[in-house]
């Protein structure tokens, strides 16, 4: 069990309100990411539940009891940080079962609950290096398997890929998935990334300054953002804001239409404009487009391969149902 | 990229630094030397270097007037004793201060460094009279107390030095995991600060070693260090210089010895944290 309720939550540091009163439920089993840029105060958030900073007012419980007064230790919570945190001065499988002789386990119950653990995350070849002798992948997988010995109520991690490379994030992203799959613990997980929010989560949780811009499934925030920031964050590239003539004629103050909702022509279209760069990915290409008069640039995502050059000029027709529409102060009409 | 010197700077810089090496080691060396002649030739003038009769008289007749072995092992005691028990009170105190800072703490780290720019003889009195008060006088106790108070804030500030080197995610992980306090000092940051402390012990027993001010003031006969050892050879009837310098290579052997075979660790920790 692992559900996670926060109830007027509010976190100040001296006269500075990083997290202004806030409500969020977890439920058990869920895989829930925390996104936002940086600053938003999702780490702070996370540290909150944690235990490892002390929230200013508010109650954070867990499985139904108040856990805000616990301290980290006792809230049955693991944690995978961004920089690993591995005791470097441990081998893999001292790492791996710290927690479990803090807990006082017997000897063999840790030895068997290690091997497992170093079984599922393929780390058995390495269990009597140390940290430093290891790839940031490999740290990455005992930094989880220290978290899952404890099978604890809840997982936090930290923005636990951003010190990976490409390649090997994409990898990682699968494995924690994959993880949770078998697992069906909670698991909260903190990224400035939204492809990662998107692809790994159950339920994002946007955050801005310290505020919830929105809940809600990655397509319920893909398909109906609730204000435009929760528009131009989620989606890549960025969803094209329109503002003026255009947008009144949707009875909206701007309009919002992402790249891959408008339509390409060299011959006929609602809108003209001018080629600038595009970038080719083989599967789609974008296509950034100037001289619309709608705005400084409006990006254009075309399938496959499309032969425009620079400078050439091209004709956009934005598919009408697609049009998201938002009042002067940002929010979805 | 490194910059580039020429190889006849090169060469004066070494000459430069062999030149100030030999200053400084040199009283050391003469004091060596003298406890290895007569005493007539310890005053000889013009001074002789090295060519006169080397003799261990001086380290018998040394020997044979005082207990050498007492001496060495009340300092034993009174520096051993006063860094452990320094390094007791300083990890929890520089842990503290390292990583659950208060608003107070930079002006707590100065004042404590504050006390060590006080003349020691200041003191002198109030505390020659609290010995005596407290029956600590001439007694090892006393001085490991004395001793470990004088270099408490040098050991703070080191091991303060040394903890902040040490990420605090990783002592957050060790809460996570479950550990109390104790057992995070104990199991997380006391293992990953084994350098730093290794050179704060080290450089604290030197300290303690040499500490002459307050081992002679506050003792006598029974609890004397090896400083005391040393003085007691210059006596008002007159100098006895090799025997005075057969008695002081004796004294300054230990630690000297000790100095040597950890010195990579010595500078390692005294320059840790200034490079990184």
């Amino acid at each position: 069990m692992g559900q996670i309720v926060l109830n007027q939550v509010r976190k100040a540091f001296g006269d500075v309100e990083v997290i202004p009163p806030l409500d969020l439920t977890i439920n058990d089993g869920e895989f829930c990411v925390f996104v936002g840029p940086s600053g938003c105060g999702k780490s702070t958030l996370l540290r909150l539940i944690a235990g490892l900073e002390d929230v200013t007012s508010g109650d954070i419980s867990i499985d139904g009891q108040s856990a805000t007064e616990l301290p980290p230790a006792k809230r049955g919570l693991a944690m995978v940080f961004q920089s690993y945190a591995l005791y470097p001065h441990m081998s893999v499988r001292k790492n791996i079962a710290f927690p479990l002789r803090m807990a006082g386990l017997p000897k063999d119950e840790i030895e068997k609950r290690v091997t497992n653990a170093a079984s599922v995350l393929n780390l058995t070849d390495y269990l009597d290096r140390r940290p430093g002798q290891l790839s940031g992948g490999q740290r990455q997988r005992v930094a989880i398997g220290r978290a899952i010995v404890r099978e604890p109520a809840a997982f936090l991690f930290d923005e636990p890929l951003s010190n990976l490379d490409a390649a090997l994030r994409v990898g990682m992203r699968l494995e924690i998935s994959e993880l949770h799959k078998r697992l069906s613990t909670t698991m909260i997980y903190v990224t400035h990334d939204q492809v990662e929010a998107m692809t790994m989560a159950d339920k994002i949780v946007v955050l801005r300054a310290g505020n919830i811009e929105q809940v809600g499934s990655p397509l319920e925030l893909y398909k109906e953002p609730r204000n435009t920031f929760v528009a131009g964050f989620i989606g890549s590239p960025k969803m094209n804001f329109i503002q003026g003539v255009e947008a009144a004629a949707f009875g909206a103050d701007t309009i919002g239409i992402r790249p891959e909702h408008i339509d390409v022509s060299n011959t006929q279209g609602q809108w003209s404009g001018r080629v600038g760069v595009s970038e080719h990915l083989g599967s789609d290409t974008f296509i950034h487009v100037h001289d619309t008069g709608l705005a400084d640039t409006v990006t254009v995502r075309a399938a496959g391969e499309v032969d425009f050059k620079h400078g050439d000029t091209i004709h956009l027709t934005p598919r009408v149902d697609q049009i998201h529409k938002f009042d002067s102060q940002g929010l979805r009409i | 990229m490194a910059r580039a010197v020429s190889p006849r700077r090169k060469s004066i810089n070494t000459a430069l630094a062999w030149g100030i090496g030999l200053i400084i080691f040199f009283p050391i060396l003469w004091t060596i030397l003298t406890s290895f002649k007569t005493e007539g030739q310890a005053i000889a003038d013009p001074p002789i270097f090295l060519f006169f009769d080397w003799t261990l008289e001086n380290y018998s007749i040394v020997q044979e007037r005082s207990d050498y072995m007492r001496f060495l092992w009340n300092s034993v005691i009174i520096a051993g004793g006063s860094t452990l028990l320094g390094i007791l009170i300083a990890v929890p105190a520089a842990w503290s201060m390292a990583f659950v800072p208060s608003k107070r703490t930079k002006d707590i780290l100065m004042w404590m460094l504050s006390t060590k720019m006080l003349p020691a003889v200041g003191v002198l009195y109030p505390i020659y009279l609290l010995f005596i008060k407290l029956g600590l006088l001439d007694s090892q106790f006393g001085l490991v107390i004395v001793l470990m108070l004088i270099n408490l804030p040098i050991i703070i500030w080191m091991l303060y030095t040394y903890f902040k080197e040490i990420p605090g995610e990783i002592l957050e992980a060790a809460r996570m995991d479950g550990a109390s306090l104790k057992s995070e000092i104990l199991y997380v940051l006391t293992p990953m600060a084994i350098p730093g402390i290794a050179s704060t012990i080290l450089l604290n027993v030197i300290l303690a070693w040499n500490e002459a001010f307050w081992t002679l003031n506050l003792t006598a006969a029974k609890a004397g260090p090896l400083t005391a050892f040393i003085a007691s050879y210059s006596s008002p009837e007159g100098l006895f210089y090799a025997k005075l310098s057969a008695a002081s290579t004796m004294a300054i052997a230990p630690i000297l010895i000790l100095g040597w075979f950890s010195q990579k660790q010595l500078v390692r920790g005294l320059t840790f944290g200034a490079v990184k």
